[in-house]
């Protein structure tokens, strides 16, 4: 992402945070709306669109047969990636998957992945040979700041209304993905000394530091992580761990469409 | 299907005397042993032994960033390149960068690109390239602090030197600097940098399972384990340029 951002624009998010204020007018504390719908795409095992104020990612989940990691023979296979399209923003640019892009489907994987989400050996044909490798693939199309929490938010979502088509793979009827946990991720930019949640695009370009944290339904941490070259103090990683958990509660209930 | 991040927690890692497979208490480091300067062609080095982890950095820089399109005219660019030797694990790691080492890369440079003074170098780029050369859980911790001491050994002007450490869950217990068997059946890994003088921190990254609670308490376990980690980085700066120090006093000597 472009690092050029107007000064007059750094200095009016900077003095705006000096008073408490964002530019859109949220308290620190408050996410933009958040929308989901899922089982939008015909041919995905799963799919949602998750709309974070004017942020708009797809997600799609496909499931396919393969062979199952050596250090986990009876367990399927979580496959989770980000692309930062040019169709998002007019600085992302084709090719590869870039550091910020691995950066996103990694996050997003950790909190599936060790909130134990998806139980895996549910996906085991054979052991060691045959097993359902399930693919979530995040696709921005339009950009507008905090993907990890908008990405994890419609992972999730197309992840719990997915189905195994074990029919077409002649393995039986079709499942529902074995789900039993509802991770929620809740991202913060850290501003000159301003923490707030779920930022803009232009909060996150000013930002100095962010920082993503995982929980679940009991309020546990399942994943954390912190990102740019800012630093966070260990009351502030407090607060924002309250916080998420609070914040978590109320995505958790979003009604999905 | 168990609770835990890990895996299996049919191991017992753990005795009940609280000492671990390794002989270690629950809040006790593995040994580490920090080297500077250790390669001549590098602008800066440092070799770190931390347990059954081996690990080289090397610093490259401050030098001319090109091709010059991607310079930045307000401070110098930091790069930072980890990468896993094919022969460092048990089963034979695929050479170039998969998604891991380029996360791992990116999180360290982000720890340090604001505790460089960057704005000194304008156009200039500061490379730093850590090679694992023997992995046992926590390489990203033991490479955070061999580049570290790299740096200081380039004479690269930091706000401080960066010590970086990891606690976590495992048996049911909270541990610190989680080896291998521990990681692998671990609940949680918290790998955790620090800057010790103002005590930011710039690296946290997590996964597993931990209550708001434990949460806390492996904070607070990994930033106290920062500040001894600290101390061995001095040590081996110390070291390294007090032989130099003596060299230069003895060519004194040998002058009269």
């Amino acid at each position: 992402m472009s690092d050029v951002v107007s000064h007059i624009m750094k200095d009016q998010i900077y003095k705006l945070a000096a008073r408490g204020m964002r530019e859109d007018g949220r308290p620190f504390d408050k996410m933009r709306p958040m929308s989901i719908e899922t089982n939008i795409i015909g041919p995905a095992e799963g799919s949602a669109r998750v709309r974070l104020g004017d942020t708009d990612v797809f997600v799609g989940v496909k499931v396919e047969l393969g062979t199952p990691f050596q250090d986990r023979p009876t367990e399927g296979v979580l496959m989770t990636g980000a692309e930062l399209r040019p169709i998002a923003h007019a600085d992302f640019e084709t090719g590869p998957p870039q550091p910020p892009a691995v950066e996103i489907s990694r996050v997003i994987d950790r909190g599936i992945r060790e909130s134990q989400m998806i139980d895996l050996s549910k996906l085991c044909i054979t052991p060691k040979e045959k097993v359902y490798m399930v693919f979530v693939d995040i696709e921005p199309l339009d950009y507008f700041g905090n993907i990890f929490d908008a990405g994890s938010a419609g992972a999730v979502a197309a992840l719990k209304t997915a189905k195994v088509p074990a029919k077409r793979h002649g393995f039986g009827e079709d499942f529902p993905m074995p789900v039993r946990a509802h991770p929620v991720s809740v991202t913060f930019a850290k501003i000159g000394k301003h923490v707030m949640v779920d930022p803009t695009l232009r909060e996150e370009l000013v930002s100095d530091a962010r920082l993503t944290i995982v929980t679940d339904e009991k309020g546990d941490v399942r994943a954390m992580q912190k990102g740019l070259s800012g630093s966070f103090s260990y009351a502030e990683i407090k607060e924002c761990l309250l916080l998420a958990t609070k914040l978590g509660k109320d995505i958790r209930a979003i009604k999905i469409g | 299907m168990n609770e835990m991040g890990g895996g299996s927690t049919d191991i017992k890692l753990i005795d009940e005397k609280g000492i671990r497979l390794d002989g270690r208490r629950v809040d006790q480091l593995r040994p580490i042993k920090i080297e500077a300067g250790v390669l001549k062609n590098a602008d800066g080095s440092a070799y770190v032994e931390w347990g059954k982890n081996k690990v080289l950095a090397a610093v490259y820089g401050p030098r001319e960033d090109h091709p010059r399109h991607i310079q930045d005219p307000t401070r110098a660019v930091v790069e930072v390149i980890y990468n896993m030797c094919s022969f460092s694990v048990e089963e034979r790691v695929r050479p170039g960068p998969g998604r891991r080492s380029v996360e791992i890369s990116k999180v360290i440079a982000d720890a340090f690109r604001n505790v460089i003074f960057t704005e000194q170098f304008p156009r200039a780029k500061i490379d730093v390239y850590i090679e694992i050369l023997q992995a046992n859980a926590g390489t990203r911790c033991a490479g955070v602090v061999a580049a570290s001491v790299a740096l200081a050994d380039a004479g690269v002007p930091m706000m401080d030197l960066v010590p970086a450490c990891a606690a976590g869950k495992a048996n049911n217990q909270l541990i610190l600097d989680l080896a291998k068997e521990e990681d692998n059946v671990g609940q949680a890994d918290l790998p955790t940098a620090i800057v010790p003088k103002t005590g930011e921190i710039v690296l946290l990254q997590l996964d597993g399972h931990l209550t708001p609670d434990e949460f806390d308490r492996c904070l607070q376990m990994s930033m106290n384990a920062c500040m001894q980690i600290y101390e061995l980085q001095k040590d081996a700066l110390r070291r390294r340029y007090a032989t130099s120090a003596n060299d230069v006093v003895e060519t004194e000597e040998a002058k009269q």
